[in-house]
């Protein structure tokens, strides 16, 4: 509709549909969208993986190089998440500088992958304190139909899972396939008054007054969580909420895996 | 196979010949020397001598005359600014609204965030757009839901005579504004409503199928039986 | 030159039977394929893979020109942003505009301002977004070529297709479009732009040293490209709309003699008045439906 405004006769129809359970483009709401994914989209890059869940549509990219760990993690490799807001996914992103918003998307993402230890980051070691693999995700946003969160992280944890790490180039043996040791699923809710809506759409995103995105592994366990905007939760939505992302994780999680 | 390479073969591409000497240049053309070429995407057609281009795709050019479905995003003291999905924004002033505003009390009748259908009364030569509310038909819009499709796609949606839109508002019961800037508003039971939606994405997506009008009746007639809904 | 490479011995990059590296002759492209229409929320779109290279081209617009003051109040904008992502190069690439993408999307707006019906959109911009997903040289002859297409996708009135294809020289031969290796290790490389219909350049450059007679050659390989572009350009547009004429016809009925009657108004042609020669008249109404 309007780029940035969603008028309030919307709003009255959003929230009417969403009190009897459904939503403008048929969904319930603990529905996700349609979630596909395509491995090995680009051959320049250690790992790649385009997703799309509904009409949101991003390409994320795995570089790998070598170069000096941290010095408070002298034997471990570095990892680094950006996102992009590519100006031709929206009419309302303006090339520049990062904004917040693609920042705060960035670095959520990373801590689902960083804190559920997708990535065995001490097997990323090539010689302490002097040399370690240093591991890029770049998000690029292709179009954009809402929830970021979700699909920035769903194309990451899917280029992770097929990247090689170019050893051979570097002199340090053979290829070997990124070591994957565990599987985090991002899941993102809308509060809307009083409702709330699992991976919302632009307007219900728009129309938001909260959001909650938490990031489960396979085991249920809770890696990360970000709350956002300036509404709130109650303590009974957010435990609501960890159950639903545990239960979508789990629908979600075979398709990043490419079973 | 044979009938969709002709078809196919109809759609001329920008630069494309599509008349000499003795036709004349309608829209979507230009003249180059004595020969007429397509300036945009879309499906050469020619009457009375003049040809023309119907474009598959297109941004929104107001009109005037036209009726468009837009929403408010920004007032002043003696006017509203709408979005009416065009590449100029479309100021509404005060004293072509229906009501009688005072200076500055703008916001007692349209706020940010209402949506209305209005009429383009007026676009000047270097593009500035003033819209009117003094229609009988123009109105602030309550309740019903907003969807959008390409401004191209209209002409279809509407049918010859209004043919289309008829039918889908007959069998779904339902109250459908369709605005030339692309903007609908539906109104109605929320089964209808959800039925009209449907057809409309469908129309939009096959505006260039054979048997469009049949398809839709069909898909139409499946939503809405047994649901109350009756033509 | 995307990538500056380490030489590491003499490469042979065209051999005595004038066999390229990658198998191809002196004039032949590489694989080329483009799908019109490809994104969601964008006005127009494209995508193109020509050899290694996989570029998404998109336009908005016309929209309103922001911010004010670059405002033209007499045409269009015709501005493009052309963008490497990090991981389309061997090394990655940090996100941000550099020099060069800023030259190369200087050079591709000042190519398509050439084309596009400015006039008949004052103030406003058509904005042209093209994003090098996988680079193998000859990236803004791809994103130039996809973003033709992303703008007749988007109904932005202009007067042709425009196509670009490098050639240039290696080896001591003229060739056409050179792959990554190619342009590294080559002595030459001239990036060319053609409108369709009239053979007008409106992009051109080089870099390396070609004699009159090498450029004129690398010329006519590009001018023949630029024809086998045309043709993919105008293919992948046909396929993204598949339509029969007489069913548009059928419910897009043909005008009325003028003046139409607003209730069952149809396509009614309407008197323009102003220039019909330089600028393309505008859509006629079809009626407001109400209730």
């Amino acid at each position: 509709m309007s780029e940035e405004i969603v008028s309030d006769l919307m709003r009255a129809h959003i929230y009417r549909l969403a009190q009897r359970g459904e939503r403008v483009d048929g969904r319930g709401l603990d529905e996700p969208r349609k979630l596909t994914v395509e491995r090995r989209y680009v051959g320049t890059a250690e790992g790649s993986a385009r997703a799309k869940l509904g009409n949101t549509d991003v390409l994320v990219g795995i570089k790998m190089s070598t170069g000096e760990p941290y010095p408070d993690t002298p034997d471990t490799g570095v990892l680094s998440t950006s996102l992009e807001l590519v100006p031709m996914a929206s009419p309302t992103f303006e090339a520049g500088p990062p904004r917040p918003e693609a920042i705060e998307i960035a670095r959520v993402v990373d801590r689902g992958i960083r804190e559920s230890k997708m990535v065995n980051v001490e097997k990323l070691c090539i010689k302490p304190k002097e040399k370690v693999w240093i591991l890029f995700i770049d998000i690029h946003v292709l179009d954009y139909d809402g929830n970021l969160f979700d699909v920035g992280s769903y194309g990451a944890t899917a280029a992770l899972a097929s990247t090689i790490v170019p050893a051979k180039a570097q002199g340090l043996g053979e290829d070997f396939p990124l070591p994957v040791e565990h599987w985090p699923v991002s899941v993102t809710f809308a509060k809307i008054k009083d409702l709330i809506l699992l991976d919302p759409d632009l307007d219900e995103e728009r129309m938001a007054e909260a959001r909650l995105t938490v990031t489960t592994d396979e085991n249920g366990d809770i890696r990360a969580m970000q709350k956002g905007l300036s509404g709130s939760f109650s303590f009974d939505e957010v435990k609501r909420c960890i159950e639903t992302s545990q239960k979508v994780g789990r629908q979600i999680r075979p398709i990043l895996q490419g079973s | 196979m044979e009938e969709r390479g002709a078809a196919l073969r109809q759609i001329v591409i920008p630069g494309e010949a599509v008349g000499g000497p003795g036709l004349k240049p309608g829209p979507g053309t230009f003249k180059s020397g004595d020969q007429i070429l397509a300036a945009q995407l879309g499906v050469r057609t020619e009457h009375e001598g003049r040809v023309s281009i119907i474009p598959l795709n297109g941004r929104y050019i107001p009109q005037r005359g036209d009726a468009v479905v837009g929403e408010v995003t920004d007032l002043g003291p003696s006017h509203w600014l709408v979005d009416i999905n065009a590449p100029y924004p479309a100021p509404l002033h005060a004293t072509e609204s229906p009501w009688r505003v005072e200076f500055g009390d703008t916001g007692r009748y349209l706020k940010v965030g209402d949506a209305i259908l209005a009429f383009v009364l007026s676009v000047d030569e270097i593009k500035r757009i003033q819209l009117t509310m003094q229609d009988r038909d123009a109105r602030k819009l309550n309740g019903g839901m907003l969807m959008e499709i390409a401004p191209t796609k209209v002409p279809r949606l509407i049918g010859k005579q209004g043919s289309m839109i008829t039918m889908v508002k007959e069998l779904t019961q339902t109250r459908i504004y369709v605005g030339q800037n692309g903007r609908i508003w539906i109104d109605g039971p929320e089964q209808g409503a959800a039925a009209a939606v449907r057809a409309i994405h469908f129309i939009e997506e096959r505006a260039q199928a054979i048997g469009l009008t049949e398809a839709v009746r069909d898909l139409l007639e499946k939503e809405t039986r047994g649901t109350g809904v009756s033509s | 030159m995307e990538d500056i490479e380490h030489i590491e011995k003499e490469m042979k990059l065209i051999d005595e039977n004038g066999v390229r590296l990658d198998g191809r002759k002196f004039d032949q492209l590489r694989p080329i394929r483009i799908e019109a229409g490809v994104l969601k929320r964008a006005d127009g779109s494209a995508y193109i893979e020509w050899g290694g290279n996989k570029v998404l081209a998109a336009v908005y617009g016309p929209r309103e020109a922001h911010p004010r003051h670059i405002q033209d109040p007499a045409r269009a904008l015709v501005q493009c942003r052309y963008n490497m992502a990090p991981f389309s190069v061997s090394d990655r690439k940090r996100p941000g505009p550099d020099r060069r993408s800023v030259e190369i999307s200087k050079v591709i707006s000042e190519a398509f301002s050439s084309v596009v019906f400015k006039e008949q959109f004052p103030r406003t911009s058509v904005d042209i977004f093209i994003e090098v997903l996988q680079a193998d040289a000859g990236t803004r002859c791809a994103g130039l070529t996809a973003a033709s297409v992303a703008l007749a996708d988007a109904g932005v009135p202009m007067r042709d297709l425009v196509a670009a294809c490098a050639s240039g020289k290696i080896g001591g031969v003229v060739c056409l479009d050179l792959n990554k290796e190619e342009d590294n290790f080559g002595d030459a490389d001239c990036p060319m732009a053609v409108v369709h219909g009239t053979g007008e350049i409106v992009l051109l450059q080089m870099d390396g040293h070609l004699t009159f007679d090498e450029f004129q050659k690398a010329m006519e390989l590009s001018l023949g490209a630029a024809d086998r572009l045309f043709e993919l350009q105008r293919d992948a547009l046909r396929r993204r709309y598949s339509v029969t004429l007489e069913e548009i016809l059928r419910e897009s009925p043909p005008p009325v003699a003028p003046p139409p009657e607003p209730e069952d108004r149809d396509f009614a042609p309407v008197e323009e008045p102003g220039p019909q020669d330089e600028a393309p008249p505008r859509d006629e109404d079809f009626g407001p439906e109400g209730i």
